[in-house]
């Protein structure tokens, strides 16, 4: 990995291309977006399926590669990283929180919210720090007393929340959120929503896929993708 | 450490989420690990079984026996002598195979055997009669339960003495003390000096030894028995009759200096020895064999390795099965996880994290499995006479089965050597990690967008 260089965006795509191969078709998913995220960002991406803006999440969550065009994340060039290199970018720089929430099952509260230590770089065991921060964390989101439930013991809203919990544990650069209210009833929605506005208000740079306007509204800006381009950036607040 | 004893307790949780799929992947394991414990514990005690019924003719002896000689060959020699075959071992042969001629031997221990009537009162019993030396008994492991054997005093006595079997002395003298009593063998009369204790029969080994039942003899001095009785044996039965002449049965030759040299180092090549003087004294004449037990102890070993690592493989084949069993449950638990997987790696697992995850879960299986079976294999003994005794119960009802199998089942008892519960258990991880690796590849491989989408 190359020495991030200081600079007061969170991430920036540059001309991004992602072309996908399906036998002899190709499918331009995105075709040249631009976009910056400054520090303390909190975005809406919308758009309908097959705009491009889960191609273009799965690239800001490093999950893939681009085509071509460049995504600087915190300083790194993402770009061309070898696999390894995108795994312990993901540790590090993101945090991801689902539609589904997708917790493992076998595991408590607790250790959910602790899985991304376990990879983190050094590879250091869990130590009593680690956890105190964790059962912080569960705090935080409205947890408490719930640490050794296990995911099918809690709510939708609750499983969100240790989601949320766990995305902040390796305190990353960006939280990326894709429909994180879309399983959930309206009160819970905007339960989660608040907390999400709550972390951004602290300063935290939240990137959020959503197809609902009332959502999307309560972001600082929105962007709307159509043909795997971005088809408007502006700040629609209320 | 700490980090593997981690991604262990992850494991089992992991593998505690589906406790009946767990335990019934396991149990393959279980078996197959149990059976190769078991298959070389059960090859070792029959093993041992047969080297023991070797060593019971004693490991350091060679033994010369008297052949019939096939009938063409004797027909010429009988019919220019008289009707009586003459064949085996001479009396002259003992003085050439004694300690005097051939270094090494330390005693001679001649015999010969007739099957008689022994008669006390209207009791009769059929029984082997065996002329003997005061060797014989020390030889053959005979115990004495009263009385005393026959010594090299009788011999020269020439005395009409006779010791008896356990069996002997309870079929003719029922509810009576034999001793001092005098039993009538072919019109003469012995007197009873001694009473062995019960021996078992020793079983048949191979082609060259038949079983030995102990219980119906009758032991005489071998001198006497000369006087008496002369060297022909002439049996007649309806319509048939057969005469044969033979001066002696068997020879047994106990060598010495065995305990500081290397007993086949000295056995063997005495062996040859008195396998040449046989052959020169009987002049090419084959009507005596000679029985080298340590030759058969070698023989008996080989062929047991053999027979073990027959077992062990057909039971190494059922671990390999379980080991399938193992890898075809870790696909399925791959697919089922895959979305886990995604967000594992979402979270920032390495494919190498997803890999070690995978593969100590199936190790963990495997382990538990090895060591479960392990401690079955342990049992194995246990595990065995409980068998034994179901056999019993079953087969002394409804099935004839040949007494020589019955006695041989009964005296197996496994035994488990300590190396085949390493071996075994080293087995069973070792299948964990080689039907891992597979799952376990597959697993990392899968494309985290893909992964995490998987419903």
């Amino acid at each position: 990995m190359t020495q991030a260089v200081e600079t007061q965006f969170a991430a920036r795509v540059i001309e991004l291309h992602k072309h996908y191969y399906l036998g002899e078709i190709v499918v331009h998913a995105l075709r040249g977006v631009n976009l910056d995220f400054p520090k303390g960002d909190f975005v809406a991406i919308m758009g309908s399926s097959g705009s491009g803006k889960s191609t273009l999440l799965n690239l800001l969550g490093a999950l893939d590669r681009p085509t071509g065009g460049q995504y600087i994340l915190g300083g790194f060039d993402v770009s061309k990283m070898t696999d390894n290199d995108l795994s312990d970018i993901r540790n590090r720089l993101i945090g991801f929180i689902f539609q589904s929430y997708n917790l493992i099952p076998q595991y408590t509260v607790l250790e959910n919210i602790e899985v991304p230590l376990h990879y983190r770089d050094s590879r250091q065991p869990i130590d009593s720090e680690d956890r105190d921060r964790c059962e912080h964390l569960a705090k935080l989101v409205g947890l408490d007393g719930r640490f050794d439930h296990k995911p099918f013991q809690l709510s939708g809203g609750q499983q969100q929340r240790v989601a949320i919990a766990r995305a902040l544990v390796n305190n990353p650069e960006i939280i990326l959120a894709d429909e994180p209210t879309g399983n959930l009833d309206s009160k819970t929605e905007e339960e989660i929503m608040q907390i999400l506005l709550d972390l951004n208000a602290e300063g935290r740079t939240i990137i959020m896929v959503t197809h609902e306007d009332n959502v999307a509204k309560l972001a600082k800006r929105q962007i709307h993708m159509k043909d795997g381009q971005v088809a408007g950036d502006g700040l629609f607040r209320g | 450490m700490f980090r593997l004893l981690r991604t262990i307790n992850l494991a089992v949780k992991s593998l505690l989420l589906h406790k009946l799929r767990s335990s019934l992947t396991m149990l393959g394991i279980v078996f197959g690990v149990f059976s190769v414990i078991a298959m070389l514990a059960i090859g070792e005690g029959a093993s041992k079984q047969a080297q023991d019924q070797v060593l019971e003719l004693g490991a350091t002896n060679i033994i010369v026996r008297s052949v019939k000689p096939p009938e063409q060959a004797s027909s010429t020699t009988a019919s220019s002598n008289s009707f009586i075959l003459r064949y085996g071992l001479l009396r002259e042969d003992l003085k050439l195979l004694s300690k005097e001629n051939i270094s090494g031997i330390e005693r001679s221990i001649p015999i010969r055997e007739v099957s008689a009537p022994v008669r006390y009162r209207h009791r009769e019993m059929n029984c082997r009669v065996v002329g003997c030396t005061s060797g014989y008994f020390e030889t053959n492991n005979l115990n004495l339960r009263d009385g005393r054997f026959i010594t090299e005093h009788d011999q020269v006595k020439i005395d009409t003495i006779a010791v008896v079997a356990a069996q002997v002395a309870e079929t003719l003298f029922p509810g009576e003390d034999p001793i001092g009593k005098s039993v009538q063998i072919n019109g003469e009369y012995y007197e009873i000096r001694g009473i062995t204790r019960t021996r078992g029969a020793t079983a048949a080994i191979g082609g060259s030894l038949s079983g030995q039942d102990y219980n119906k003899d009758i032991y005489i001095p071998l001198k006497t028995m000369q006087v008496r009785m002369g060297d022909d044996n002439i049996q007649r039965k309806q319509g048939s009759f057969s005469a044969e002449s033979i001066q002696l049965h068997q020879i047994t030759l106990q060598i010495s200096g065995t305990e500081d040299k290397k007993a086949e180092d000295l056995v063997i090549p005495i062996s040859e020895v008195v396998r040449e003087t046989m052959e020169i004294n009987h002049k090419g004449k084959k009507d005596w064999s000679i029985i080298v037990p340590m030759e058969l102890l070698e023989q008996a070993k080989q062929i047991q390795l053999i027979f073990n690592l027959v077992l062990g493989s057909i039971a190494a084949i059922s671990l390999v099965v379980g080991g399938i069993g193992i890898m075809n449950i870790m696909l399925a638990t791959v697919t089922e996880r895959t979305r886990e997987i995604g967000v594992r790696r979402a979270l920032g697992a390495r494919q190498r994290d997803i890999i070690e995850q995978f593969l100590v879960e199936t190790i963990v299986l495997s382990g538990v499995g090895g060591a479960i079976g392990m401690l079955l294999g342990w049992l194995t003994p246990q595990i065995f006479s409980g068998t034994q005794w179901v056999y019993n119960k079953i087969s002394s009802k409804t099935v004839e089965v040949d007494a020589g199998f019955n006695n041989m089942f009964a005296d197996l008892t496994p035994d488990v050597q300590p190396w085949t519960l390493g071996l075994a258990f080293g087995i069973s991880v070792g299948i964990g990690i080689i039907f891992g690796v597979y799952p376990a590849m597959s697993a990392a491989r899968l494309d985290p967008i893909e992964a995490l989408r998987h419903e």
